[in-house]
């Protein structure tokens, strides 16, 4: 077991290296590093004094050794844009992601469990075929593109829901978050629901599938042949057994949800990490590109550590296996 | 009839069966048809400067120009045909996403096969690799790429390699991992055949079903995915105005209500990726022994 997690750990760092050396390779030796990493309207005397103070006219080696122990004083650089430390503005903006992300989980469990069951419980009914048809819709349908609809029915149509912005951020045991106030919600709904959108197609098939699975059970026949009522043998017996590798397989891919979140923060205009990130490539705010970049690998990579961890203590077959190695 | 014809006949009968799947098929051969020949069938040129007339920028569907251009599908901000810059448009997305499908199929089998040939420790870090690379959700690994190297076709098609070729590799080894075992990879062995001739001549055609099964639907995800950057303007270039891109331009006009400029390449697109997945789903129902 320690053998094992230990094994992951130097290979999750042996990881976070490689990335290192590959977002420092694309900034520093495939670009210009003095064009990307200096403000254009610099003059010449500011130039060369960033270029020393950088350390531009060191070897390359060199070069990369101070930006991995920077790297790990925390400090990324300073945006070009906003002046301010490159980490600093991304964690502020990590809320507005996390806030994101979460309530678009939440809008996607709810719609898609109760969906996956009926399908899953009447498989050759009609409405089962149209939920199906419509999640091989909802794999197809780029997010982006259904982004636009969205704000083009909802926003600039119908006027119903705001399409920009985070709204008013109410303050509830501590937390700041525009999901507390009624305005907040409006904002957050659209951006949610879209971010939803692809998860929704893939928990309904996994809700699906299991419930297939789990009406054939035994105990299933044994509850019936209780004599309880459908309903309650869906409701919970179903229901039950099915929440667990749905929450697992879910949670676990709730790093997802912050990558695609990019797309949809661009949409929507939502103040969040992905917004940033796409914001900064487009003014060659280097400074940024490279934190968001380390910062966003750094937050995958231990994430996996922890879903292998976890696994080991969910699943006995890997830890075994991990002994043996 | 040779018996490789009617197992072609055979698997054109199995594959009609399904006529939603059937449906998808021809819809993807028209757009395919569409796309290769696009600069023949599109009613007019949309990057030629000498034709596109700014004079007819945003028209609506349905509209007709004062020398009597007819707009089915209404005109874009620089006043080009909607319908003709869809044309072209799926031309640059078909091509960009076969492309790196085929790159990425011909590098994931190579790993795949390989490593389900020699196994060892070369299997273990190969896999790893797969492993950790799966990991990553797609998207952020084609923006780690284009992010710290910048945008461009060739920077958009390694990317989308980079994030197939996993894919590929891992069903090659599985399948590549059952056909190993069999008596003609003994016979090959003792006929003192070498290990490339085993591996690509007689393991990899016998892979070949299930690979086909992930290419259609990777190159589905590609296509998707490609679009998704360029509208982010992280993909293409705007010298080569894939769907995504068109998707971009159409999306300054929309708070104005012109809904069709960035409507109609996004409905070229879901119909598009839609076939593509028809189709791959159903392949893949086809060749899933335990259905049958």
């Amino acid at each position: 077991m320690t053998a094992f997690i230990f094994t992951r750990f130097a290979q999750s760092v042996l990881v976070l290296f490689i990335m290192s050396l590959l977002v420092f390779g694309g900034v520093n030796l495939v670009g210009d590093p003095v064009e990307m990493l200096i403000n254009p309207e610099a003059d010449q005397a500011e130039v060369e004094r960033v270029i020393r103070e950088l350390g531009l006219d060191r070897p390359v080696t060199e070069q990369y050794w101070y930006f991995l122990i920077n790297a790990f004083k925390g400090d990324l650089g300073d945006s070009f844009i906003f002046g301010e430390p490159a980490l600093k503005l991304i964690i502020q903006r990590m809320p507005a992601t996390l806030e994101l992300a979460l309530f678009s989980l939440f809008i996607s469990l709810i719609i898609a469990i109760p969906l996956g069951i009926y399908a899953g419980y009447n498989p050759d009914s009609k409405p089962s075929k149209v939920i199906m048809a419509g999640s091989i819709l909802g794999f197809s349908m780029p997010t982006f593109w259904v982004g636009i609809i969205f704000i083009m029915i909802f926003a600039v149509q119908l006027g119903w829901l705001p399409s920009t912005g985070r709204g008013e951020i109410g303050t509830f045991m501590g937390i700041n978050s525009s999901l507390f106030t009624l305005n907040g919600l409006s904002h957050v709904f659209l951006p949610a629901l879209n971010l939803a959108l692809f998860k929704i197609s893939s928990v309904i098939r996994l809700t699906r599938a299991g419930t297939r699975e789990i009406i054939l059970q035994d105990y299933i026949t044994f509850a019936r042949s209780k004599g309880i009522s459908e309903k309650r043998v869906v409701l919970i017996h179903v229901l039950k057994n099915i929440l667990i590798p749905i929450v697992t397989v879910v949670g676990l891919e709730f790093g997802s949800l912050i990558a695609f979140s990019t797309v949809t923060e661009t949409v929507f205009a939502w103040p969040g990490m992905g917004k940033l990130i796409i914001d900064s490539i487009y003014n060659l705010d280097r400074p940024v590109i490279v934190a968001y970049l380390m910062i966003i690998v750094t937050f995958f990579v231990f994430l996996n550590l922890i879903v292998d961890i976890l696994y080991t203590f969910l699943d006995p077959r890997v830890r075994i296996k991990g002994n043996h190695q | 009839m040779s018996p490789k014809l009617r197992k072609f006949v055979e698997f054109c009968k199995d594959f009609s069966s399904n006529k939603v799947a059937l449906v998808a098929f021809f819809i993807f051969l028209l757009i395919l048809f569409v796309a290769i020949f696009a600069p023949l069938v599109s009613p007019t040129d949309p990057y030629d400067l000498n034709t596109v007339s700014i004079m007819n920028s945003r028209l609506p569907p349905f509209s007709e120009d004062f020398s009597g251009n007819y707009f089915l599908l209404g005109t874009d901000g620089a006043g080009r045909d909607m319908v003709s810059a869809i044309f072209y448009g799926l031309r640059v997305s078909l091509g960009v996403g076969v492309l790196s499908g085929i790159f990425a199929l011909i590098i994931g089998s190579f790993f795949g096969i390989s490593a389900a040939f020699f196994g060892g420790r070369y299997e273990s870090i190969i896999m790893r690799i797969v492993d950790i690379q799966l990991s990553f959700p797609s998207i952020l690994v084609a923006l780690i790429i284009l992010a710290a190297f910048g945008k461009g076709v060739e920077k958009t098609i390694i990317a989308l390699i980079l994030v197939q070729w996993a894919y590929y590799a891992r069903t090659a080894r599985s399948s590549a991992l059952v056909e190993i075992n069999k008596e003609y990879v003994d016979a090959a062995r003792c006929l003192a055949f070498g290990n490339t001739r085993i591996m690509f001549k007689h393991i990899l055609p016998n892979c070949m079903a299930p690979l086909i099964v992930v290419g259609t639907l990777q190159t589905a995800h590609a296509i998707s995915l490609e679009a998704t950057l360029s509208f982010l303007g992280l993909g293409l270039p705007i010298t080569e105005p894939s769907l995504g891109l068109l998707i971009g331009n159409g999306f300054e006009y929309m708070y104005s209500g012109d809904f069709w400029i960035s409507i109609f390449p996004g409905v070229a697109l879901l119909i598009t990726v839609a076939s593509i997945n028809l189709v791959g789903d159903h392949l893949r129902d086809m060749f899933n022994p335990r259905l049958h």
